[in-house]
């Protein structure tokens, strides 16, 4: 997989079949998610505050969280499902990549369906086994409005 | 169906000694009833002072249904005005905030205010010669509201006009804000990093019980708690943790460490959970921080500051204060079965940068739309609202260390785990209900 693009599609997959523990092995170990408050006019997650800011730690305290069987917010379990626009690529260099990936988010539980939508936005690094992820950050087209739950990962 | 409308006998008879009935919780009547009456009569927070920096900043929130506009005047004054044109009842603004210069001027025919309300001009001033416009309520410029109090930059409003002074109302509880902005060497606040906003499908109320609530972490919290732990496992109780471990890892607390916390409670509703210490009483010490309190406060009263840190501290209805992490819930309903939560995080001015991250980190990781605590109990909020449908029992219990003789005295220094701070929080709805609105 060395297009970056295929990369990205692959990582939404890996969120949209549950599979967590693959989805975190994606990250290099500095790496982050973020969901800043202010979507795309956001300059940094420390002057403003994020829906999501996350290292590998508090990724990982998620994924945990999400296995066990008292996760009572996951009775019954959410599913998503990402619908992804071609990615672009923003930046490129000899071992990195910045790509942006319009998108719309459904996720669903229950009888209830929320929908998000806005830019996905990749720093990607490339190791000797393939990309990586220094930063996944989510510009959501509505970030500073109020907001029902958001299980999963965006 | 008006069932409570003039019942007054009917809204108190919900409200026993030890337990509530679900009407509280699933009635529309009795939530238009709050919005008229509760949230009219009782001294309810808009919002704090350092949104509004500048003469001319403004921002809108709506309270009890009502489209409010906060103002900062020329003279450095807050004021607090009703968001509607006196001539057609346009909103002057729309944007939650801004500057609107030295006047207000309505998008629809151009009439135009000062920043306090009083009229300034209309177009076509001739052709209300001879007419009683000056004379009526449209001529006089915007409605102001007229009970506002700026409390250590904290803004409250009561809409009513008739009812108890804001001093009278909160009482000791106002501590819980001379703490929050005590903690500040210079004393002063400012909003800061912006507000997290989650909307939950469940009855405000609820809400409210559930921050005096420390029985549920344990149960509600503990796929949250066990996978903090897990990942913690092998290092030692000393070893200095990340901050986010610091903040989630204390949910894990076992009964004992919630009963022995404290509470009191205050009249009209108000409580302070976590008299004696809280999950908030271990984070790090910061030494420079603390010898700029002792320059600023002297030594013992420092102490006292930063000691005290309760889990939550209720200003009833709508306000939940934590002194640390230096961050406020402001409850706002939107319907009987829907509520708007807010979390706002403040710099404290003096301090060091750490206490406004671990503001804003407290907040991010338990009260955001994405947090990994506040699900499950979100959760339950919105199960609670559709269980309570069911038949069979109409009651909510909150019998848990009732004692009859607890109505006897204002404020009760109590166990951290009773749910007297429920029962107060509904006896004071019942007052506030049972009393006609004037405004």
């Amino acid at each position: 997989m060395n297009d970056p693009r295929d990369f990205i599609a692959h990582e939404a997959a890996l969120l949209d079949e549950r599979r967590f523990d693959d989805w975190l092995a994606l990250f290099a170990d500095d790496g982050h998610y973020w969901v800043p408050l202010l979507g795309a006019a956001q300059a940094d997650p420390f002057s403003h505050n994020s829906l999501a800011y996350e290292d590998r730690l508090l990724l990982q305290l998620r994924v945990e969280r999400l296995k066990n069987p008292r996760a009572h917010s996951q009775h019954p379990a959410s599913h998503s499902q990402h619908v992804l626009q071609p990615s672009r690529i923003e930046e490129e260099a000899a071992d990195e990549v910045r790509l942006r990936t319009p998108f719309l988010y459904v996720e669903a539980r229950g009888d209830d369906q929320i929908l998000l939508s806005g830019t996905a936005r990749h720093h990607l690094i490339r190791t000797p086994t393939g990309w990586s992820i220094r930063e996944k950050r989510i510009d959501l087209l509505n970030a500073t409005r109020a907001l029902p739950a958001i299980q999963l990962f965006i | 169906m008006t069932t409570y409308r003039n019942r007054p006998d009917l809204v108190a008879a919900l409200v026993r000694d030890d337990r509530v009935h679900r009407d509280l919780y699933l009635s529309d009547e009795l939530f238009a009833l709050e919005q008229e009456r509760l949230f009219a009569n009782t001294w309810v927070f808009l919002g704090h002072a350092s949104q509004v920096p500048e003469a001319g900043d403004f921002v809108t929130q709506e309270i009890a249904g009502r489209p409010l506009l906060m103002v900062r005047q020329p003279d450095g004054a807050v004021h607090v005005m009703y968001n509607r044109c006196a001539h057609k009842g346009t909103q002057l603004v729309t944007d939650e905030s801004g500057n609107t210069g030295r006047f207000f001027r309505c998008p629809y025919h151009a009439w135009t205010y000062k920043l306090d309300g009083a009229p300034l001009g209309l177009p076509l001033k001739n052709g209300y010669e001879g007419t009683q416009l000056k004379a009526c309520e449209s001529g006089q410029g915007l409605s102001v509201v007229k009970h506002v109090k700026v409390y250590r930059d904290f803004v409250f409003v009561r809409l009513a006009d008739a009812g108890p002074s804001f001093e009278d109302y909160f009482g000791d509880v106002l501590g819980a804000l001379d703490n929050m902005v005590d903690r500040s060497p210079e004393g002063k606040l400012t909003v800061g990093g912006g507000v997290l906003r989650n909307i939950v499908h469940c009855n405000w109320k609820m809400y409210l019980e559930n921050i005096n609530d420390t029985v549920h972490p344990m149960s509600t919290h503990e796929s949250a708690t066990k996978a903090a732990e897990a990942l913690w496992e092998g290092h030692a109780p000393t070893d200095p943790k990340p901050m986010a471990m610091e903040q989630i890892l204390p949910f894990g607390s076992g009964y004992e460490f919630f009963d022995k916390m404290g509470g009191r409670v205050f009249a009209n509703g108000h409580s302070v959970l976590g008299v004696n210490f809280s999950i908030h009483s271990n984070y790090a010490q910061l030494p420079e921080y603390e010898a700029a309190m002792q320059a600023a406060h002297g030594v013992e009263r420092a102490t006292n500051i930063l000691q005290r840190s309760p889990q939550n501290s209720v200003l009833y209805p709508s306000l939940s204060v934590k002194g640390s992490p230096q961050a406020i819930r402001v409850i706002r309903p939107l319907a009987a079965n829907r509520t708007l939560i807010e979390a706002w995080s403040f710099r404290a001015a003096g301090a060091p940068a750490l206490l406004f991250e671990r503001a804003m980190s407290y907040n991010r990781l338990v009260f955001s739309p994405m947090s990994v605590v506040a699900h499950d109990d979100v959760h339950l909020f919105e199960s609670i609202q559709q269980g309570l449908r069911a038949g069979g029992n109409e009651w909510v219990s909150l019998h848990r260390n009732h004692d009859p003789a607890e109505t006897q005295q204002a404020t009760v220094t109590t166990n951290g785990t009773n749910e007297l701070l429920m029962r107060n929080q509904f006896r004071a709805w019942a007052k506030a209900m049972t009393v006609e609105a004037t405004a």
